[in-house]
C-alpha cells in the first residue's frame, strides 16, 4: 500500500526536453512509475472476448522498456470493435473472429501526462503462421523543444558521473576480490541485485528507508562473507584451478539469478522516494534529490575505501595481498584474514551499489545486476584488473561514456560504445589505465 | 500428475530442432574449449549471427535458403576474426570477458531500432520459411513413431540439422587426429612449448576460434529454421545454457557435445513439465510459474557440482583435462 501512494506521487514529472526524439529506452532519470499503479486498476479488462473466438491480438504498451498498465486499447477491423484496458504487464489481448488484419488504436487521452506514441498508431496487425503478429506501442515524451548542446551535454556529464560512481561501488569491490583470489566473479551482478533487494524488503517490513538501505548494506555484507565462507574458501582449499572457479561463479551466478526470479517474480518493484521533482543547480544542471544523496553517498563511501585502503593497517595488507599474495603471506600477513575482510566489504559494496542502481535504472528487478555486469566488468579493465583505483577511474569513464554518448547515438546501443571501448582498450593496453604489464600474462 | 504426457513431451524435445542447434554449439564449444583450451562465453554472438545471418538474407535480400546458410558461415568468420584480434594474444579470463562483452554487442545491435528495417528490433523475425520447406525431399504428411511424430517439413528440419551434426563431427573427428588437431591440443597443455617448436600458436588459435565459431553459427541457424529469430534468446545465458551441456557430455570428446545437448534438454524438457505439475499438486509451496524457472536454478547448481567435481563429463578423460587451471 505505501508503495503505491509513492509511484502517484511520482507520475507528474516531465524532464529531459531533447530526448522525444529518441526511442524506447529513454533516459534513465525519468520517472514514471507504470507498475506500480495501484492494485485495483489492474488485471480488470484487460482480456476480451478471448473465450469467445480462437484467434488473439495481443497488445504490448511500453515505456522505457517497462510496461504501462491502464491504457485504453480499441481492436478493430471489418465490422468487428472491441476495447480493453492494459494489465500491470502494460498488456491487452483480445479475441478477434477472422484472421484478417486488425487495426489497433491506442487511446492517447489515457496515457500518463507527458508521454506519446513514438511511431504508428494506429496500428495494423496481419495474420501471421499461427497467430497474429503482437502490436507494440512504444511510448516517448511529447516534449519536444530543444536545448543546447552545450547545457544537454553538461546534464548527461552529471548524471553519468551519477552512474559512473553508482558503478565504481560495485567494480572496486569486484576488482579487489580478483586482486587478493584472482577470481573473475561473475556473480558479483547477484550480489549487487542482493542490496537492492533486501533494501526492499527491509522496507516492506516497515523500516523507515533509510534505516532499510542500512540493514540491507550490512546484509549484503554478511551475504558477501557468508559466499566466501560456504563456496569459495574451501574450493580455495581444495585447489581448484581458477577457470574451473570462474566457471563456478557464472553457475552461482545463474542460480542466485533464477533463486530472485523465484522470490520477487518477473515484475519491477520501486524503493519509495524514486524519482521526485528535479531541482535546477547551476545553470543546466537539474538533478533529484535522491540524484544528489546518491552521488554524496558514493563519494563519501568511495573516500572511505580509499582512506581505508590507503591509511589503515589492514587496507594496507590487502593491496600488498592484490599486488602479491604468496609475498604477503611470506611476510606474515593473514592472507585468509584479508580475503575474508575484502569479501564482506566487496559484498557491502555491491549492495549499496544494488540501492544506488534500483534508484537510477529505476526499478528493482530479478536480472538488474546482470544489465550492468558487463558495464562494471568495462570499467574494471579499462583501469586494470585487481587496482581498485583504476576501477574507480575506470567506473567514472564508462559511467560518463554511457550517459554522453547518447548524444550522438540511440539510447538502445549506448551500451555498446562502452563494451566497445572494453575490447578497444584491450587491444591497446591489455594492461588498463593503472595496471601493470605483467598481469596480463 | 500425467506422466504419459511428461515422458512423451521429454522424448519429443530430445529431437527438437533447439536440441540438435545445441549439439551443433557445443560442439563448436568443444573445439573453443575443449581441444584449444579457448574459454569463449560469447557462443551466443556467433549463434545469433548464424540466426540472423539465415534470416535476414532471406527476407531482405531474397536469397534462397542454403544462400542464407552461407552467408552465416560468412559472418561467423568475420565475427570470429574481429574477436580474436584483439583478444587470443591474452590470458583466458580476459578472453572470457571480452567474448561475452562481444556477444552482447551482437545482440544489442540486432534489437537495437536504428537496424529496423532488417532486424525488426526487438520483435525479431520470421516467415522466411518458404524458400527452406520447397527444398523438402520428404512426402508429405504425418510419419514417425511414439513420441516421435512430426510432419513432413519438421522431419525435414530435424533431419537436416542431423545431417549438419554428422558433417561437423566428421570434420572435428577429422581435424583432431590430424597433425594440426595435435598441435591444437599441444596449445592446450602448454602454449609456450608449442610456440618453442616454432609453431605460430595465434594462427592455429584463431583457426580454432572461426571453425568453432561456424559449428556455432550452424547451430543458430539450426534453431532458427522452423521457428523465428528473436533478441531476446540470445542473451549470455543461452551461451552458459550450452557450456552446461559440454562440460555434461564431456568437454574434450567427440560425442560428448552431442551426448550433454541431448541430455540437456531431455532433463530440461522433463523438469518443464514435472516442477509446474508438482506445484500445481502441492508438493512445492511456490506458484507453477516459479516452480518452471526452478530448473534453471538447477541448471546453475548442476553447472556447479558439474566442473567442482566431474570437470571432464560423462565421457571425458581427467587427464584431458589438466589444461583446465
Amino acid at each position: 500500500m505505501r508503495r503505491a501512494t509513492h509511484a502517484v506521487r511520482a507520475t507528474d514529472r516531465r524532464t529531459s526536453p531533447w530526448r522525444g526524439l529518441w526511442f524506447i529506452i529513454a533516459a534513465f532519470f525519468v520517472v514514471f512509475l507504470p507498475t506500480a499503479a495501484p492494485a485495483s486498476a489492474q488485471g480488470d479488462g484487460s482480456q476480451v472476448n478471448v473465450e469467445e473466438h480462437d484467434q488473439n491480438v495481443v497488445v504490448n504498451v511500453r515505456y522505457n522498456n517497462e510496461p504501462v498498465a491502464d491504457v485504453r486499447i480499441v481492436v478493430s477491423g471489418g465490422d468487428y470493435e472491441a476495447e480493453a484496458v492494459t494489465d500491470d504487464r502494460g498488456q491487452v489481448r483480445v479475441g478477434v473472429p477472422t484472421t484478417d488484419p486488425y487495426e489497433v488504436l491506442l487511446d492517447e487521452e489515457t496515457l500518463p501526462e507527458g508521454v506519446t506514441v513514438e511511431g504508428d498508431n494506429p496500428i495494423t496487425v496481419a495474420y501471421g503462421s499461427q497467430f497474429f503478429a503482437p502490436a507494440n506501442f512504444f511510448l516517448g515524451e511529447d516534449v519536444r523543444e530543444t536545448a543546447s548542446f552545450m547545457s544537454q551535454f553538461v546534464e548527461r556529464l552529471f548524471n553519468g558521473l551519477n552512474f559512473g560512481l553508482m558503478l565504481a561501488l560495485a567494480s572496486i569491490g569486484l576488482s579487489l576480490i580478483f586482486g587478493t583470489t584472482g577470481l573473475t566473479n561473475f556473480a558479483h551482478a547477484e550480489m549487487v541485485t542482493f542490496g537492492a533487494i533486501m533494501a526492499l524488503w527491509m522496507w516492506n517490513l516497515g523500516l523507515p528507508i533509510l534505516l532499510a538501505i542500512v540493514v540491507a548494506v550490512i546484509a549484503s555484507g554478511a551475504f558477501g562473507w557468508a559466499f566466501d565462507a560456504t563456496l569459495w574458501r574451501p574450493l580455495r582449499r581444495r585447489g581448484i584451478g581458477l577457470v574451473q572457479m570462474m566457471i563456478l561463479t557464472i553457475g552461482a551466478s545463474l542460480a542466485g539469478r533464477y533463486i530472485f526470479l523465484i522470490f520477487i517474480g518477473g515484475g519491477t518493484s520501486q524503493l519509495p522516494g524514486t524519482g521526485g521533482v528535479k531541482h535546477q543547480i547551476i545553470g543546466p544542471i537539474k538533478l533529484s534529490t535522491i540524484d544528489m544523496v546518491s552521488m554524496a553517498l558514493s563519494l563519501i563511501v568511495l573516500l572511505a575505501v580509499s582512506y581505508w585502503l590507503l591509511r589503515t593497517r589492514i587496507g594496507k595488507a590487502t593491496r600488498a595481498v592484490a599486488d602479491n599474495r604468496q609475498l604477503a603471506a611470506a611476510s606474515g600477513i593473514d592472507v585468509e584474514r584479508v580475503t575474508r575482510i575484502v569479501w564482506v566489504i566487496g559484498g557491502a559494496l555491491a549492495g549499496l551499489s544494488g540501492v544506488l542502481w534500483a534508484y537510477f535504472r529505476p526499478g528493482i528487478k530479478w536480472d538488474m545486476g546482470v544489465q550492468i555486469l558487463l558495464l562494471i566488468f568495462a570499467a574494471v579493465v579499462l583501469g586494470g584488473l585487481g587496482t581498485a583505483f583504476g576501477a574507480l577511474i575506470g567506473s567514472l569513464v564508462i559511467g560518463i561514456l554511457v550517459e554522453t554518448s547518447t548524444l550522438w547515438i540511440p539510447s538502445d546501443i549506448k551500451y555498446v560504445g562502452a563494451l566497445g571501448v572494453l575490447v578497444i582498450v584491450l587491444l591497446f593496453r591489455p594492461q588498463g589505465l593503472l595496471g601493470r604489464r605483467e598481469r596480463v600474462g | 500428475m500425467n506422466w504419459g504426457s511428461i515422458l512423451d513431451n521429454t522424448a519429443s524435445f530430445m529431437l527438437s530442432p533447439e536440441t540438435i542447434g545445441f549439439m551443433l554449439a557445443a560442439l563448436g564449444l568443444a573445439v573453443h574449449f575443449g581441444y584449444a583450451g579457448l574459454l569463449n562465453f560469447g557462443m551466443a554472438g556467433f549463434m545469433a549471427i548464424g540466426a540472423y545471418g539465415y534470416a535476414i538474407s532471406i527476407l531482405s535480400f531474397g536469397f534462397p535458403w542454403w544462400a542464407g546458410i552461407l552467408v552465416s558461415i560468412v559472418g561467423a568468420v568475420i565475427f570470429a576474426i574481429i574477436l580474436g584480434i584483439p583478444t587470443l594474444k591474452l590470458r583466458g579470463d580476459y578472453l572470457a570477458i571480452v567474448t561475452i562483452a562481444a556477444a552482447e554487442i551482437v545482440r544489442l545491435l540486432f534489437q537495437s531500432r536504428v537496424f529496423d528495417e532488417w532486424t525488426n528490433s526487438a520483435d525479431g523475425l520470421g516467415g522466411y520459411h518458404t524458400s527452406f520447406r520447397e527444398a523438402n525431399p520428404l512426402p508429405e504428411g504425418t510419419f514417425g513413431f511414439g513420441p516421435w511424430e512430426f510432419t513432413s517439413d519438421q522431419w525435414w528440419s530435424r533431419l537436416f540439422g542431423l545431417f549438419l551434426v554428422a558433417l561437423g563431427l566428421l570434420l572435428v573427428w577429422l581435424l583432431m587426429r590430424s597433425p594440426w588437431g595435435r598441435v591444437l591440443k599441444g596449445i592446450r597443455e602448454d602454449e609456450d612449448a608449442v610456440r618453442s617448436l616454432g609453431k605460430n600458436v595465434y594462427l592455429y588459435k584463431m583457426q580454432a576460434l572461426i571453425i568453432g565459431g561456424v559449428l556455432g553459427a550452424l547451430g543458430g541457424v539450426v534453431i532458427a529454421l522452423p521457428s523465428a529469430v528473436i533478441p531476446q534468446y540470445y542473451l549470455p545465458s543461452l551461451t552458459f545454457f550450452v557450456w552446461t551441456a559440454l562440460l555434461l557430455g564431456g568437454a574434450a570428446t567427440l560425442f560428448g557435445p552431442i551426448i550433454g545437448a541431448v541430455l540437456y534438454w531431455g532433463v530440461m524438457a522433463f523438469l518443464a513439465g514435472v516442477l509446474p505439475a508438482m506445484a500445481t499438486e502441492g508438493w512445492l509451496p511456490i506458484s507453477s510459474t516459479a516452480a518452471g524457472n526452478l530448473r534453471f536454478v538447477l541448471v546453475g547448481v548442476a553447472l556447479m557440482l558439474l566442473v567442482a567435481f566431474r570437470p571432464q563429463g560423462l565421457l571425458g578423460n581427467k587427464k584431458e583435462m589438466t589444461f583446465v587451471k
